[in-house]
């Protein structure tokens, strides 16, 4: 076991996992999910047109390998004139492919609430928008937090694939290490180890989040 | 207006939903201050009567009026504006509560007043704490629904109408998901509310209830209203052989 190479590698990979990693799967995260709302919304509007367009993305994002997208947008799109920076590219695949996942979920938990309740809002004179904001939507959150978190905890393990378009995060430093060093074995654990400390913290994090949100239903 | 404008009138309401046609045509009026009980039978169209009235559905055919206001004609094109114009008129009181269960009491009453009428916070919590006081809640402001029970949740769901300050109080079988011994809770307040002279409409299977606070009864059944009139006529001597048999199964049912 080289000690040293363990200890001179640790710092590099943590920062490319603290400026790299978490940044990207972060603003993916985010982004992804506002264009998950807006495509659950067109996907339950009762509009075929635009309930047909959801369908179509989701199908496509759902459908396609992650790798190809981000290949079709960082080495694709700069033939036909459009060239995308690295971290943009990668932003913007991993933020449609979040988008086509978590829209499936919040389709089903904005329908999972009761119809009742859409009701209620109307009787008290709010309109579809604010009720959807203000009731139906708390409701919701509560019941998408734990497949919303296997989302981004898959997200935070498929940031490593930016490695490919040159995005310089955990695991290119992984890589490049390893290259220099040739010992892939060990710093391949070691980059492992790191995503599971970074997605451990992530579970926590659930768990809180589902305790907060829980607050208002009876055990 | 006038005293014999009514403060709501229907004519000819029609409702299909599919090939069910739920409402042949209901004619109703409703004035200032009158209690109004809607019994019938299962399927008989009496909730679907005050869906329409809220808003909740849409007529297939029919004109709402509230006074003040103008007649709003279904059928053609509805814009949303006259369909709103009606649903701000009244408040619904439903049959399971349907109180919003991320929201503790005192934030289910005061949710209307202060998003949807721009009330200040602090009045409409205020008013919040009096009328949950008047229901013998007043202690539970900051609970969650799921603490209450049934009768406590529709007391809160009686304040979250009355909150608004509507016309019109509808209440759509206010008592049948209550627990046989919390029904008296729940009518008591309506009946104060009837000796306050709010407006109401009561959609019940409670016929003593309805003889009680009720100026008027309109029995219905398949979609029309088969007579209507004061409590102890239509209840205990009614004109119409469908009634009498309503009546009848109801007072024994064995």
């Amino acid at each position: 076991m080289d000690w040293d190479l363990l200890r001179t590698s640790f710092w590099p990979m943590l920062s490319g996992g603290l400026t790299g990693t978490i940044p990207l799967s972060l603003a993916s995260f985010a982004i992804g999910l506002a264009l998950a709302l807006v495509v659950a919304l067109m996907r339950i509007s009762g509009k075929a047109v635009l309930s047909g367009i959801a369908r179509f993305y989701v199908s496509v994002i759902r459908g396609t390998p992650l790798l190809v997208q981000l290949f079709v947008i960082f080495y694709g799109l700069p033939s036909i004139g459009l060239t995308i920076d690295p971290w943009p590219s990668a932003i913007i695949a991993f933020s449609l492919n979040v988008a086509g996942y978590a829209a499936e979920i919040l389709r089903a938990a904005i329908l999972s609430v009761p119809k009742g309740q859409w009701e209620a809002g109307h009787t008290i004179g709010m309109s579809r928008a604010l009720t959807l904001r203000r009731v139906i939507l708390p409701q919701a959150a509560r019941v998408s937090v734990p497949p919303l978190s296997n989302t981004f905890i898959s997200l935070v393990k498929d940031t490593s694939l930016a490695s490919l378009i040159l995005v310089t995060e955990l695991f290119r430093e992984a890589q490049q290490i390893a290259a220099f060093s040739q010992q892939f074995m060990m710093l391949y654990l070691e980059a492992a180890a790191i995503y599971w400390v970074f997605c451990l913290v992530l579970s926590s994090g659930q768990s809180a989040l589902e305790k907060r949100l829980d607050r208002y239903v009876a055990h | 207006m006038s005293p014999t404008e009514p403060l709501l009138s229907a004519t000819g309401l029609q409702k299909s939903f599919g090939d069910t046609r739920v409402l042949k045509s209901i004619d109703l009026r409703i004035n200032s201050g009158q209690v109004v009980a809607l019994v019938g039978p299962s399927g008989s169209g009496k909730t679907t009567v005050l869906r329409c009235l809220n808003g909740l559905e849409t007529p297939d055919g029919g004109t709402v009026a509230f006074s003040g206001g103008p007649a709003v004609e279904f059928g053609g094109k509805v814009t949303k504006k006259e369909s709103l114009s009606l649903r701000d008129r009244s408040a619904m009181v439903f049959q399971n509560y349907n109180l919003f269960p991320h929201m503790t009491v005192l934030e289910n009453i005061i949710e209307g007043p202060v998003r949807v009428r721009k009330r200040q916070r602090k009045d409409a919590v205020a008013d919040a704490e009096r009328l949950l006081g008047r229901v013998g809640l007043a202690e539970k402001r900051d609970d969650y629904p799921f603490n209450l029970s049934g009768g406590q949740q529709q007391r809160v769901g009686i304040v979250r109408a009355l909150a608004l300050q509507p016309d019109l109080l509808l209440f759509d079988e206010p008592t049948s998901a209550l627990d046989p011994e919390l029904v008296g809770e729940v009518l008591t307040v309506i009946k104060e509310l009837a000796e306050e002279k709010w407006t109401m409409v009561i959609v019940t299977h409670e016929l003593a209830f309805a003889r009680e606070v009720a100026d008027e009864v309109v029995f219905m059944d398949g979609g029309v209203v088969v007579e209507h009139g004061h409590p102890d006529q239509v209840l205990r001597n009614p004109r119409e052989e469908r009634t009498r048999r309503f009546v009848q199964r109801l007072l024994n049912p064995f």
